[in-house]
């Protein structure tokens, strides 16, 4: 990476480490299931704006949005289904609690 | 520079917020806000389609799924739902006020409503990619939205079974 280009992604490496670790922590610290699904879109956002940083860094914006669009698709879905699961974990246990789900426990 | 790190900043404060609330439907409104910061970095990094994807998919309809799953998982007692029914109007009386006060200073402010958009060809470029380009990735996105359908269609027929 040339000089420039480091200089111009430093602050943003930052923040998207940071927020990277924000949504880390909210996914293992948690308990409650909506709760772990929020950090994973943090997790995701992070990723998505790396994803930016680096096409625009790289002068390869088109490319960078195209899979942006792509991952933003693919993060819905993922939504969807994991609100779906977790909506079928609640009419099922009457809890969101992460705890409680041993029933496939061995 | 000094306004992207500003903004960054305010991405982070509201992660940190949106981890850091108590209450589950803060939590989804806050996530939603970094949705718009991040949306606003990416206007200013040059990709505007993006950024109007991020706008309307993960601060719109993922909000909503958010909030929804909220409600369906945490109803409100009879009694909390008729004291919020109740308080709705006495809270938001100066609602209508705020928003005719807010037209009138817009308009005082001659703001320069010419917007253009100077990156039609890059748009292009990314229709191009998008289109073009990909061929095999594209069958595996829409295997995975079919998927996704499906799963949402069989959960909600169980959902109903029971």
């Amino acid at each position: 990476m040339n000089p420039d280009a480091l200089a111009i992604f430093w602050p943003f490496g930052i923040f998207i480490s940071m927020l990277f670790i924000i949504g880390l922590y909210c996914v293992l610290a948690t308990f409650n299931l909506v709760r772990a699904l929020i950090g994973l879109e943090l997790l995701i956002k992070a990723v998505t704006l790396l994803l930016v940083v680096a096409g625009y860094i790289s002068n390869n914006l088109a490319l960078a949005q195209a899979l942006v669009i792509t991952l933003i698709v693919i993060e819905v879905v993922v939504m969807a289904v994991a609100m779906g699961i977790v909506l079928g974990i609640h009419s099922h246990n009457s809890s969101l609690d992460l705890r409680k789900l041993k029933n496939l426990k061995g | 520079m000094l306004i992207n790190i500003i903004i960054l900043i305010c991405l982070i404060l509201s992660g940190l917020w949106t981890v850091m609330t108590r209450s589950l439907l803060r939590a989804a409104l806050g996530l939603a806000l970094t949705s718009i910061i991040l949306t606003i970095i990416m206007f200013r990094l040059g990709s505007p389609l993006a950024a109007v994807f991020e706008l309307s998919v993960c601060s719109g309809l993922i909000s909503v799924l958010f909030i929804s799953t909220i409600s369906l998982t945490e109803p409100m007692s009879q009694q909390e739902t008729l004291k919020h029914m109740r308080q709705r109007l006495v809270r938001f009386w100066y609602l209508p006020f705020v928003i005719v006060a807010a037209g009138i200073a817009l308009s005082f402010l001659k703001m320069p409503l010419d917007f253009k958009l100077s990156v039609t060809e890059t748009m292009q470029t990314v229709r191009f990619i998008l289109w073009d380009v990909r061929q095999l990735d594209l069958i595996g996105q829409v295997i995975i939205l079919l998927s996704g359908v499906f799963g949402v269609v069989i959960l909600f027929r169980e959902g109903e079974k029971r």
